[in-house]
């Protein structure tokens, strides 16, 4: 981002460099943005093309497979890493995680699997043979890829990443492809028979969900249908892409209801659990905490058996899974990337996390309108049975039935229907018993919170008068109003057999990270149904007894939550705006006009103003005050005089320190004037009318202005001030009720608190009656008499001329003259001569041409004339004797016409 | 008397305009009291509003706090605190801290303080101090006399959270203190740009509606969504963020985000303030 340049003038300088400073940081984090997406990320080159492969080893028919290649950047060799996609999806979707990668400087393969988006073949669930052989294939067209880095001849190095379906494919191509160097399988199974017959229970609802996806995929695409077409017939309806043998093990499971042996040896050996001892590549192994398909036993029966092999694995459990969605792709693709740029690039600094992390959800941020996460993490993975503690439960034997058609079921978990289980985290997930169809126990309120990482255990009694029972054991959360939440919103389900004269069985419950809280309760459910599973059909009574202690529950003390994750700039802004402060606060400070040390000499002296300008404001060459030079000695009363226009209010604020001359000095007992010089302490002052607090009372106003002065309540000599005020009961009104007078003499009264060494009165007898006119210079006379010092500024010289010893006449900022109030006026006596009738300027000259008459000049209402020797009655004379209709001859003391006679006599 | 003396005896610098004489100066004004009654009268107003039109339930399946504001005392001062955490309370943090220098100016009294003198940044520091402090009772007033009105009419109990569930009295008693605090802390940006623009102008009302129109453009702006993360930026974004602690499990990302973004444009501000005013001709 570049700013616009900008032409400076000199005296708006600094203003700008504030506001273009604070704008900066305003908009920091955007021109970093900005700056970030200028720059350009490299263009990732992308090539799709068919790739063709034995149907199995060794056979003569063919599958296609549509591939897509991406590398970005320079032409170097780079380790590759593919891409696997989940069950129902396509290449398609992996690629803006390719193009990530690839700009990352990966070459990246992204396929779709056998029956899946373009591709041919048929589905065989990560079948070695078949999708498991195609990774091979794949790997081994990188090896002849140019852009990929080998290990050796044929041996590219290449990591896996997947989720779902990928994710298996990533473990089992770890197993049997030797050529692999990491992988990072994502909310995925390491056993599918487990995974969908836990328990020996049929898993019908996602197993349905499956299957189905499977079979819907075949009319979709047009390559694969013709092959597939031909041999439906064989297979039976609905089977779609998949493998006959699968569809028709699905259909078997499905109509019976629960799994068979064979069915569990056709999945297990299509599992990574089959190649366990097998995988001995670094694997980032994440799961979900919401996922009822594939728990998270399943990670931890991958990750035990891959550390048994010896290689790095490191675990996260992230919120959300199958059922809900899976919310934190960008983490987990930043952490899936750190962990490659380890393993394949053999980068060191590479920060690949904890061994352990497990995402916990915190309350609802309303802001974002999503629940909040923060990690918690290990330097081991603790498994799911650590530290165990046991939680005593209490509940006598319970007999429950199990309904004939096994309806209606419990619910714990709609899959698909993720956002019901989502609220799960915030005590808000859908979960249901049917009365006389459960069993529970119940702890005691727990004196202090337990947090639960990994799967509890129970041992319970059961017996089923069918002979047979399947139950569904869950462990709620019970809250102190009673109200109770299912943690993940899972369920373990079990088959006992043999129970019709009782059995004791180890319930081992689904793999949580949760915390119960003091005062909550652990409740054991044991529920004879579930939405999600199959049980039998047959209606049955079952008895179920605690047998032995209660639960014991694994805790993971050592997982320990970081700070929560806040974005930099929660910390940056501030910093930013604090550094953004101070250079605003010390930049652009005013030259001080470095307020020299106190001259001695002149330090008797109460004001000395030397060479003072001030221009107006935005004007180069328009002065309101210019190179005013005088002096006050003490005990002088010194009018400063002039028209309204004149500097004189100027010259009193810059007195004050109100404002700042743009040259020269004002030093007041020595002591260089500016903004707060604490000399200014030694002077009162009363400028341009009075400043009061409206709604407080003149006492109140005036208590409050010494008490903001910070000295002592004794020195203000409050009670003179009062008193020449004179407003007596007047006093404890509010001043908005007061009159201009009164006002005024209060202000004055307030210049005059603390009994300065100098006191500035700006026209005081505004506002003042004849009286206290009077009284005011009296006032004045008296107080200068005491060895301090008063300035009076005024437009009436009659007015400064009673009570001032001293004059200083100032006119369109400059000083006209300065002196003692007789050399001044007395230097000639200014009359005004009133004529009936037009003054000539003729008549003017014949005047002023007399002997003793310094000047005379026309005003309004006849001739004024200063006297320079003449008398009165001597002008007078001569005015008739030139025949001058004059009506009255008086004192002149209008100050404008005093002007204009000292004008006039120095021209 | 000696006049070699750089002040007047007993003036010290430090001393000039004491909090406490700041306060007694800023009290008495008709707009304090009236600010102070408005909102100490606001939740009876909204209790006779509850008594006049009984209960109607949630309006389009929304939940939000007024649905569960007749639960308890601590339920309506949350609801109080809700209502008026958007205007209500930005109006005094505005007014007390656009005026405090301006209607300095405005009155004239400004030019005597300094030239008392009392030094300008101790001048800006005392009044900033104060306008605060005024700033903060007003918002801490409004949700005790809510809680102390609530808990008369509505009963002493636990907090229903209009999503479900409930805290503790005490909890969330302890959580509105939180509350209350946050309240204050998002509308420092309102206050330095107010208190910015009344070192700029003489004009009272220039500043305080100067702050509340930036104010509601920001709010505006937060409505634009498709200003997407830009409008983590603005103050007015983080609003509400508090309503994340009335909840079983209080979160604080976003109160902590807010107080950044807040404190951020603060700090600015009010050093523009200082740096202007430091510098400036008092010419009123």
């Amino acid at each position: 981002m570049k700013l616009p340049r900008i032409t400076v003038r000199r005296p708006g300088r600094g203003r700008l460099a504030a506001v273009v400073a604070a704008l900066a940081v305003l908009a920091g984090a955007g021109t970093w943005g900005v700056a970030a997406s200028a720059s350009g990320p490299p263009a990732v080159h992308r090539e799709d093309r068919f790739l063709t492969m034995p149907e199995s080893p060794g056979s003569k028919a063919t599958v296609r497979l549509d591939t897509s290649f991406f590398t970005a950047g320079s032409t170097g060799r780079r380790p590759a890493v593919l891409l696997a996609h989940g069950f129902g999806g396509s290449k398609d979707e992996l690629r803006g995680q390719a193009e990530e990668l690839a700009r990352d400087g990966y070459a990246v393969l992204t396929w779709s699997a056998r029956g899946f988006g373009a591709s041919t073949g048929r589905i065989g669930l990560n079948a070695p043979d078949a999708e498991v052989a195609d990774v091979s294939r794949l790997i081994d067209w990188l090896a002849k890829r140019p852009e990929v880095r080998l290990d050796k001849p044929g041996d590219p190095r290449v990591g896996i990443a997947g989720a779902s379906y990928g994710g298996a494919l990533a473990l089992l191509a770890a197993g049997y492809d030797k050529r692999v160097d990491a992988i990072a399988p994502q909310i995925t199974y390491w056993n599918l028979a487990d995974a969908l017959f836990p328990g020996d229970v049929f898993k019908k609802l996602w197993s349905g969900i499956f299957f189905t996806t499977g079979s819907t995929a075949a009319s979709a695409p047009a390559g694969g249908s013709a092959s597939n077409s031909g041999r439906k017939g064989a297979v039976g309806t609905g089977c779609g892409r998949f493998q006959p043998e699968l569809c028709a093990m699905y259909q078997r499971v499905a109509v019976a209801g629960r799994p068979d042996a064979q069915a569990r040896q056709l999945l297990e050996q299509r599992s990574p659990s089959a190649v366990a001892g097998r995988i001995r590549v670094p694997a980032l192994i994440v799961q979900g905490q919401s996922d009822s398909l594939f728990p998270l036993d399943q990670a931890d029966q991958a990750a035990g058996a891959i550390s048994r092999n010896h290689a790095p694995v490191a675990v996260d459990w992230v919120a959300g899974g199958h059922d809900t969605g899976y919310g934190e792709q960008d983490r987990i693709g930043r952490r899936a990337r750190a962990w490659f740029d380890r393993y394949l690039k053999d980068d060191r600094s590479a920060d690949t996390g904890p061994v352990f992390r497990v995402s916990r959800t915190g309350g609802l941020d309303t802001t974002a309108g999503k629940p909040q996460l923060r990690g918690a993490s290990d330097r081991s993975y603790p498994g799911l049975r650590n530290d165990p503690r046991p939680i005593a439960l209490t509940g006598r034997e319970q007999r429950f039935a199990n309904p004939a058609g096994a309806g209606p079921p419990a619910v714990s978990t709609l899959p698909g229907l993720g956002g019901a289980s989502q609220l799960s985290g915030l005590g808000l997930g859908v979960s249901l018993d049917f009365p006389g169809q459960y069993a529970h126990f119940d702890s005691a309120r727990l004196k202090e919170g337990v947090h639960v990482t990994g799967a509890p255990v129970a041992r319970v009694k059961v017996a089923s008068d069918s002979g047979e029972a399947v139950l569904f054991a869950k462990v709620y959360d019970v809250g102190p109003d009673g109200r109770q939440r299912l943690p993940g919103q899972l369920v373990a389900p079990v088959r006992v057999t043999d129970a019709r004269d009782g059995r004791v069985v180890e319930l081992r419950l689904p793999a949580v990270d949760h915390t119960f809280e003091a005062g909550h309760r652990m409740r054991l459910v044991l529920a004879a149904t579930d939405l999600g599973y199959a049980s039998p059909v047959q209606p049955a009574t079952y008895t179920v007894s605690l047998a032995g202690g209660g639960l014991s529950v694994p805790t993971a003390p050592g997982v320990r939550t970081g700070s929560s994750a806040l974005p930099w700039w929660t910390w940056g802004m501030p910093l930013g705006a604090v550094a953004v402060a101070a250079a605003l606060l010390l930049t652009g400070r005013r030259r001080s006009a470095a307020p020299a040390a106190p001259d001695p000499r002149p330090a008797e002296v109460p004001l000395q103003i030397t060479g003072l300008t001030k221009r107006y404001a935005k004007s180069a060459d328009r002065y309101a005050v210019q190179d005013l030079s005088f002096r006050v000695e003490r005990g002088q009363v010194l009018g400063l005089l002039g028209p309204n226009g004149a500097g004189k209010t100027t010259t009193l604020r810059m007195l004050m320190g109100l404002i700042r001359p743009d040259g020269g000095e004002i030093r007041v007992f020595g002591h260089a004037i500016r903004p707060g010089a604490p000399v200014l302490s030694r002077v009162g002052a009363f400028v341009e009318g009075s400043g009061f607090l409206p709604h407080l009372s003149g006492r109140a106003n005036l208590d409050l202005y010494w008490r903001a002065t910070g000295r002592p309540a004794e020195d203000a000599h409050l009670d003179e001030a009062l008193e020449i005020a004179g407003l007596g009961s007047a006093l404890d009104r509010a001043v908005r009720t007061y009159s201009q007078g009164m006002r005024q003499r209060l202000a004055i009264a307030q210049a005059m608190l603390g009994l300065p060494d100098l006191l500035i009165l700006d026209e005081p007898t505004n506002g003042l009656d004849p009286p206290q006119i009077r009284e005011m210079r009296e006032v004045m006379i008296r107080y200068a008499a005491a060895g301090r010092t008063v300035i009076v500024s005024s437009h009436l010289l009659a007015e400064v001329e009673q009570s001032c010893t001293h004059l200083v006449v100032m006119d369109r900022g400059r000083l006209v003259t300065a002196g003692p109030v007789a050399e001044i006026t007395g230097a000639g006596d200014t009359l005004l001569v009133g004529v009936e009738g037009e003054v000539s300027e003729v008549l003017a000259e014949k005047v002023a041409a007399l002997p003793g008459v310094g000047s005379a000049v026309p005003a309004e209402t006849g001739l004024l004339v200063r006297l320079d020797g003449a008398s009165t009655a001597q002008l007078l004379a001569e005015l008739v004797r030139l025949e001058v209709p004059v009506s009255s001859v008086g004192p002149h003391r209008r100050l404008e016409d005093a002007f204009l006679t000292l004008i006039g006599g120095s021209a | 008397m000696s006049t070699a003396l750089e002040s007047a005896p007993g003036y010290r610098a430090r001393r000039t305009l004491p909090l406490r004489v700041e306060a007694a100066r800023q009290l008495r004004r008709r707009r304090t009291l009236v600010v102070g009654a408005v909102l100490a009268v606001l939740p009876f107003v909204l209790i006779a509003a509850f008594a006049i039109g009984g209960h109607d339930g949630s309006r389009d399946g929304r939940v939000s706090l007024i649905d569960t504001a007749t639960a308890s005392g601590v339920n309506f001062a949350a609801t109080a605190l809700f209502v008026s955490a958007g205007f209500v309370l930005v109006v005094p943090v505005a007014l007390f801290c656009g005026d405090t220098v301006a209607a300095e100016a405005g009155w004239s009294s400004l030019r005597y303080l300094l030239a008392a003198p009392v030094p300008r940044t101790r001048l800006l520091l005392s009044k900033l101090v104060v306008a605060l402090a005024f700033s903060a009772a007003a918002v801490a007033l409004l949700p005790l006399v809510a809680l102390a009105a609530g808990t008369v009419a509505y009963g002493w109990g636990p907090l229903h959270i209009p999503t479900g569930g409930t805290l503790p009295a005490g909890t969330a008693a302890a959580r509105l203190a939180a509350i209350t605090g946050y309240v204050l802390v998002s509308q420092l940006a309102t206050a330095a740009l107010a208190f910015w623009l009344s070192t700029v102008t003489d004009a009272p009302l220039g500043a305080v509606g100067g702050a509340m129109g930036l104010t509601i453009v920001g709010n505006v702006l937060d409505a634009i969504t498709a200003l997407g993360h830009w409008r983590d930026f603005l103050p007015a974004h983080w609003q509400y963020a508090w309503a994340d602690v009335l909840q079983p499990q209080a979160e604080w990302g976003g109160m902590i985000k807010g107080t950044a973004v807040s404190a951020s444009y603060a700090v600015v501000l009010f050093a523009l303030g200082f740096r202007h005013f430091r510098g400036k001709d008092v010419v009123s």
